[in-house]
């Protein structure tokens, strides 16, 4: 569909996030507390944030959950049953105000759950989901979009995206059709665009990921794994926090008789990922472990999926607690 | 921290050991751990305010041992992981060097683990004085209030066990949750299941944390989860009169059994 | 089938044979008549066998495409869901995922020599493959089974080399570790690389199939090397950690290869060009 562009005012944006209130649910970023940026289901407007950079956990909750139910059983012998989980109860959500590099990863999630054969939950929350994103006006040393293909203000992912203005108003671009339906719906809150200029931050191109991606092709016995991954702890927050991983573990969990099955977040960083019952584990240490998260974002993804791994957020970097920096490693892979 | 960089040199130019552990500035300005194998690249440790992180933790990881002896920065906290670390017969005390550093900043002369006791008793073991204020706040709480902050918090917690992994004390290969024969903490992270694992934890340091504050800092959600295994270092201490990591022979408090051991609770 | 990827059919356990102290082989059968007209499967494949509230584990198919109705499964127990599994009865229920993975090519072996050389507990993939190609015999040329053991007991499929032994259109070759014979022991004493060696077999217009414990797999390969295997014809299944069987829990690769999409079976050429991440 081709992109339409529109003006729309602060005081409509507030009339149209209250509108859309009124029957969805509303997935916004709001400052915490602790002054952490963090999503949360229907805050009030005022709370909400336009001037976020990241928050601390990405929005892929709402399209994976950290915990997704899979079925329920009966454990009971000949009689044992199995009952499914009713799909149409997942409620229409509204992501709101998610920067670019957030709503290209549902792009990444999409190559790996509708990829051969389709996790119809997954598919079923996209489905469900409106996403209004929101380009950057600010960035800082973490940011790295403009490595992996896409800017501060890329519309990949988004239904609508929103770019704020000098005066302090937005211009929307209706991308799809689940946008389209949303101005069809309030025409009145949107007015045709102005002359007025667009704030959008500038994020400095710190490497190529196609050169990346070319040298991985033969970087797999290089010294460089050993060097760069000493300090990893290996822990699973890189993996956790990256809007774009989406490793699994599978389940089961009873009370009595009655139990269910549910796939939660896993980390190829953990010791234990790839651990054999019989003791040999492919990946014992933690640099063939580091090496399979880059080689897996920037050579196996692209290679099989034509799809990147990474989008460039810089939460895995500012959420490490050893200064992993991928963006920096990246760098250094490439001239190697 | 020229005479940091100097010794380190040295002990490596005379193969007195094979690596040097210590911190480095990463190109945005935080320092991380470095690993010195070559004697030219000793220039880049550095020692400030920025130089918090726990380096004991690399003590029990393969890829560090394999190296051979190591050197090892010690500010007061990793001293004492390391006493811990020796005491639980994890590492053996002809294997490292103990580069120490005082509390101005200064590098000591750590000869030995006699020298390196000396210098943690002569210190204050209590918790750090930033977290004594919160920690005395909690405590005012009343049971109901206590519950109510740890389950608000212990929501945000997303089971990546940065806190475990960031911790010297946990060094288990296989760590309780990680058994499944039977699976004593479910792996999924709801509130109830992230407390039983922090309750865990913290029950699993109690007598043994020395209160560096790693496992709140590496949280990557903000948890202060360090202020549960303190409040535990302040109740062992009240009970026990001891701090951990005073001695390479001490053993864990709660796993020791001494006949003059109060049994005022029981009897 | 409903369109929830990881949700299991329901088996009935019909059939339950204790092949040694710790191995067992079930048989399972379909709870819903409708699944068990629908479901097929090939040579090569696996699934996710499950006991209810305890976990899934992975294992082949070990009967054969060839027979319907019932699958069958050899497992030893190692973990929690196997103990698990090897407490149920019969009756008992299981859930079985599948069938997963790529297929042994038997349509590109027809006309040839078949050389099958299994170990100890590796003998079940490969059962599903030997009596797929027994029931169609007459597509293929010479079948040879090599079989060994770390001793008597731990032999697996007992009645069936039995069975295997007395055709006259296959050959068998059982063999045990040196010390693991019984008095009356009849068939050879060794290694398996050793006794391969020993067989001699011809590699012209053959295909090997080799599934064991890495250890074997690393010395028997330069024996078929020596006996002029090229590494296009020689086969073998890599196992891998598994959860969820169809590419996309990111547990079970090696290099940019899935084990559960593009294997479990590859040939030894494939292998050569994967990273040793296995």
């Amino acid at each position: 569909m081709e992109t339409t562009r529109k003006l729309i005012r602060k005081q409509s944006l507030e009339k149209l996030y209250k509108l859309l209130l009124e029957s969805r649910k509303i997935y916004a970023p709001v400052i915490a507390a602790d002054k952490q940026v963090e999503y949360k289901y229907n805050p009030s407007f005022s709370d909400v944030t336009f001037d976020h950079i990241r928050s601390t956990l990405s929005v892929k909750n709402i399209v994976f959950p950290k915990v997704e139910n899979l079925f329920s059983y009966v454990n009971a012998k000949t009689e044992s049953t199995i009952t499914d989980i009713d799909l149409n109860k997942i409620p229409e959500v509204v992501l709101w105000g998610a920067h670019p590099c957030d709503n290209a990863a549902f792009d990444t999630l999409r190559s790996i759950f509708c990829w051969d054969i389709n996790d119809e939950f997954f598919s079923k929350r996209m489905e469900k989901l409106l996403v209004i994103g929101l380009s950057c006006h600010l960035s800082d040393e973490y940011c790295f979009c403009t490595s992996v293909g896409l800017y501060p203000n890329s519309s990949k992912g988004s239904d609508i995206l929103l770019t704020r203005l000098q005066n302090g108003d937005f211009k929307a671009d209706i991308l799809t059709e689940k946008g389209n339906n949303v101005l069809l719906s309030s025409p009145e809150l949107f007015e045709p665009v102005t002359e007025e200029k667009v704030l959008i931050t500038e994020v400095m191109q710190k490497f190529s990921h196609e050169q990346v991606t070319i040298k991985l092709k033969t970087a797999f016995e290089h010294p460089f794994w050993v060097a760069n991954s000493l300090r990893c702890i290996g822990c699973g927050a890189c993996a956790y926090v990256c809007p774009a991983c989406a490793c699994f573990d599978i389940q089961d969990e009873s009370r009595g008789k009655n139990g269910k099955r549910y796939r939660s977040w896993d980390s190829c960083g953990f010791g234990l990922f790839t651990l054999h019952t019989s003791g040999h584990n492919p990946r014992e240490v933690q640099s063939q472990r580091w090496r399979q998260r880059i080689m897996h974002k920037f050579s196996y993804m692209p290679d099989r999926n034509e799809s990147l791994g990474c989008v460039g957020c810089g939460r895995c970097s500012s959420g490490c607690p050893v200064d992993m920096n991928i963006a920096e490693q990246l760098e250094a892979l490439q001239n190697i | 921290m020229n005479n940091l960089i100097t010794r380190a040199k040295e002990l490596l130019e005379n193969n007195n050991v094979q690596v040097v552990v210590g911190y480095e500035a990463g190109p945005t300005g935080l320092a991380r751990p470095a690993f010195i194998t070559n004697p030219e690249k000793a220039e880049k440790l550095i020692y400030d305010d920025r130089c918090v992180q726990n380096l004991a933790v690399y003590l029990t990881k393969k890829e560090v041992k394999k190296f051979g002896k190591i050197a090892i920065i010690a500010t007061l906290p990793v001293m004492r992981s390391i006493m811990m670390l020796i005491s639980e017969q994890q590492i053996t005390a002809e294997n490292i060097v103990v580069l120490g550093i005082s509390s101005e900043g200064n590098l000591l002369d750590i000869a030995n683990m006699q020298v390196m006791q000396g210098f943690i008793e002569k210190s204050d073991l209590s918790n750090p004085a930033k977290y004594k204020d919160l920690l005395a706040e909690l405590r005012k709480l009343t049971p109901e209030e206590k519950f109510a902050y740890w389950q608000k918090e212990l929501s945000k917690c997303i089971k990546c066990y940065a806190c475990r992994q960031a911790c010297p004390m946990c060094y288990c290969t296989r760590c309780t949750v990680e058994v499944n024969q039977p699976q004593w903490i479910p792996v999924q992270a709801n509130t109830y299941g992230s407390m039983e694992w922090h309750i865990l934890r913290a029950m699993h340091l109690a007598g043994r944390c020395i209160s560096c504050g790693e496992c709140g800092r590496a949280c990557p959600v903000g948890i202060p989860c360090h202020l549960l295994t303190m409040q535990l270092v302040d109740q062992v201490h009240n009970y026990f009169k001891v701090y951990a990591g005073t001695s390479d022979k001490m053993s864990s408090v709660l796993s020791t059994f001494e006949p003059n051991d109060k049994e005022s609770f029981i009897i | 089938m409903s369109d929830n990827i990881y949700k299991p059919y329901l088996m009935e356990v019909e059939n339950i044979i204790e092949e040694t102290p710790d191995v067992r082989t079930f048989r399972l059968k379909f709870k819903n008549a409708a699944d068990a007209e629908n479901f097929s499967f090939k040579a090569g494949q696996f699934g996710e066998y499950s006991v209810l509230g305890e976990g899934e584990s992975t294992f082949c198919v070990a009967s054969s495409p060839t027979r319907r109705g019932y699958i069958e499964c050899t497992f030893r127990k190692a973990g929690r869901v196997t103990n698990a599994l090897a407490n149920l009865e019969t009756g008992d229920t299981v859930g079985f995922r599948g069938p997963y993975g790529n297929t042994f090519p038997i349509e590109q072996w027809e006309g040839k020599n078949l050389l099958y050389i299994a170990g100890g507990i590796a003998l079940p993939p490969m059962r599903c493959l030997i009596w797929n190609t027994i029931d169609l015999r007459d597509k293929y040329k010479d079948i040879t089974i090599v079989y060994g053991a770390r001793s008597v007991s731990d032999l697996v499929y007992k009645h069936e080399l039995k069975e295997w032994e007395k055709r006259p259109d296959i050959r068998l070759i059982t063999t045990v570790d040196p010390g693991g014979q019984t008095p009356d022991w009849k068939g050879e004493i060794g290694f398996v690389p050793m006794v391969l060696e020993k067989l001699a077999p011809t590699s012209n217009n053959t295909v090997a199939i080799l599934c064991g414990p890495p250890v074997m797999i690393k010395f028997t390969m330069p024996v078929l090397k020596k006996l002029g295997f090229q590494d296009k014809d020689i086969y073998t299944t890599l196992e891998n950690r598994m959860k969820c069987g169809f590419g996309k829990c990111g547990r079970c690769n090696v290099g940019k290869v899935f084990v559960c999409k593009d294997g479990p079976v590859f040939s030894y050429e494939q292998i050569l060009s994967l990273p040793e991440e296995y």
